[in-house]
């Protein structure tokens, strides 16, 4: 994974300001957030910073709010009250373009992925630089060491529905991956994949963070996060009453 | 905006064509629909210039020519028919005036009444034919005079039977364009309908595609790029298969009526190519307009 490291497949900068070096500099931050759905309010007066670099785990029962907050990281949704700011910029003052800008700098992976199904697994991980108008670079190695990376040399060619549960979550990571992103979320990334699979997944998420990813995995599975602990400095924010909490390191 | 839109188009992105799917047989029913309203607009577009051609005609060439009959008793009417001439040459505005001979209203008459008809024995009135100048004469001027001096003579300008038939032509015209017009209107609802249909057909497509980081306007593009094409390429077969159909239609120039025929003269014929990058445009503006309304709704 040496192309993650030296930024081969660094993004254009479209934020001149934007350094992400700095150690201050919060790529995500809630401030005061509150999101209402119709009439009930599902989260409230969250207030949160990841720094670059950051590993967190966002946890919680079912129906709490995790994929919520999840999507408001990535601008699929917006606030119905206080701020967030994506890489410094206020995502109430970004029009589709921006969100799409900010799409590149972060890579998400879904519970149930979603692919072109009429392409095959090689293009649907290349698809990030193909619409950012760099397709010329997934024909490189990269995107190869990529797919060796998580285990799919071998279904390259395959089309997406006839991957399996594990294989689909891998390629979806990869995916998420292949621009360098400064970010990457998770959303119950194992949910759908066995023990042993699901630690391989974490392998990857920890490696990426080692590479100075910035990572928020939301999971309800306790046992993962146990496991996780013990390999990389993780912090837990736990959903809880509509707030988040940071969870102690007695999880 | 629009230039880099158009290269962009033209230079094709065919990875963008590639990341919607092939829509196989919609695709065939805008090439249908574009090449039936492509065909339909040739008529309608032969219809307004041939209708246009003929309200020229009848509105120019016979506004030049105008007939007085002199109605008056044998005897006199070659009497009345000099009379009638001197005033003409002193009348401002006449070019030429001349009374046909006999031979010549025989011939006029003999779809009627037959060639074998004695002519000088009837008290057919004697026509004189007026030439005008350009700038035309005092018609109501002449009539005046005329009916002072000459009380056999009448003057018709022609007017009477003009005025209805170039009516009837420039409203024809005014058809033709119209339909024009309609049929460009339903092509655009058509290629709309469509590219509505392809959007939600392809909504997880577009989803993908957003949460990858597709700028709106690199989505719509795989969609514009689509119907603009199959809209030109339709067009292109219905105009060429319209065109061949006037070309095949029988000539009426021998007939020599009042109808021109319906079709093309001149450099008219090069008209109906706008047909096909008419549609383009047309689908192109649609297609555009329906993806943006479409992307703007989704997260």
């Amino acid at each position: 994974m040496q192309w993650l490291r030296r930024g081969a497949l660094k993004p254009k900068r479209c934020w001149g300001t934007t350094v992400q070096t700095k150690r201050d500099m919060r790529v995500i931050e809630f401030e005061n957030v509150a999101y209402s759905y119709g009439g009930g309010e599902l989260l409230s007066d969250i207030s949160v910073k990841l720094a670059p670099g950051s590993f967190h785990f966002l946890t919680g029962p079912s129906g709490s709010g995790k994929t919520t907050l999840m999507k408001l990281c990535y601008g699929a949704l917006l606030p119905t009250a206080g701020h967030v700011s994506l890489f410094g910029k206020d995502v109430r003052a970004m029009d589709r373009d921006d969100i799409a800008m900010i799409r590149r700098r972060v890579g998400v992976v879904h519970q149930d992925c979603q692919f072109l199904n009429h392409l095959p697994v090689a293009e649907n991980i290349g698809l990030p630089l193909t619409v950012s108008g760099r397709h010329a670079e997934t024909g490189g190695d990269d995107l190869q060491e990529l797919l060796s990376w998580v285990g799919l040399s071998s279904r390259a060619d395959a089309l997406p529905p006839e991957l399996s549960g594990g294989e689909r979550q891998r390629a979806a990571l990869a995916r998420a991956v292949i621009m360098s992103p400064d970010v990457v979320l998770a959303d119950e990334p194992t949910g759908n994949v066995d023990w042993e699979m699901s630690q391989r997944l974490l392998r990857l998420l920890v490696e990426l963070n080692r590479m100075g990813k910035t990572v928020l995995i939301a999971t309800h599975d306790l046992g993962l996060i146990r496991a996780t602990k013990a390999q990389v400095q993780a912090r837990v924010l736990r959903i809880a009453n509509r707030r988040i909490q940071l969870a102690g390191a007695d999880l | 905006m629009l230039r880099i839109a158009l290269t962009a188009l033209w230079n094709g992105d065919r990875q963008a064509d590639r990341v919607v799917p092939p829509s196989g047989f919609t695709a065939q029913l805008t090439l249908f629909a574009a090449g039936t309203m492509a065909f339909l607009a040739v008529f309608a577009l032969a219809l307004s210039l041939a209708s246009g051609r003929l309200a020229n005609i009848w509105g120019q060439e016979l506004a030049r020519t105008a007939t007085i009959r002199v109605v008056a008793p044998i005897d006199q009417r070659s009497a009345q028919t000099e009379a009638a001439l001197r005033i003409l040459e002193t009348t401002k505005g006449v070019a030429t005036a001349r009374a046909l001979t006999d031979e010549e209203q025989q011939s006029l008459l003999a779809p009627w009444f037959g060639p074998e008809l004695a002519i000088d024995a009837l008290p057919v009135p004697r026509l004189i034919e007026i030439i005008e100048e350009d700038d035309g004469m005092d018609a109501d001027g002449l009539r005046l005079r005329l009916a002072a001096e000459v009380p056999g003579a009448v003057l018709d300008n022609h007017s009477r039977w003009r005025a209805p038939l170039v009516k009837a032509a420039s409203r024809l015209k005014l058809l033709g364009w119209v339909s024009m017009i309609l049929i460009i209107a339903t092509l655009a609802a058509m290629v709309t309908l469509a590219a509505n249909a392809a959007l939600s057909a392809n909504a997880q497509v577009i989803a993908v595609l957003r949460l990858v980081g597709a700028t709106d306007s690199y989505i719509a593009q795989a969609f514009i790029r689509r119907f603009t094409l199959r809209a030109l390429t339709g067009a292109a077969a219905g105009t060429g298969v319209g065109l061949l159909a006037i070309l095949l239609l029988p000539s009426t120039a021998d007939a020599g009526g009042f109808l021109t025929g319906l079709g093309f003269q001149g450099w008219h014929w090069v008209v109906p190519l706008v047909i096909p990058f008419l549609s383009g445009g047309v689908a192109f503006a649609a297609t555009g307009a329906a993806a943006r309304r479409t992307l703007k709704e989704l997260a």
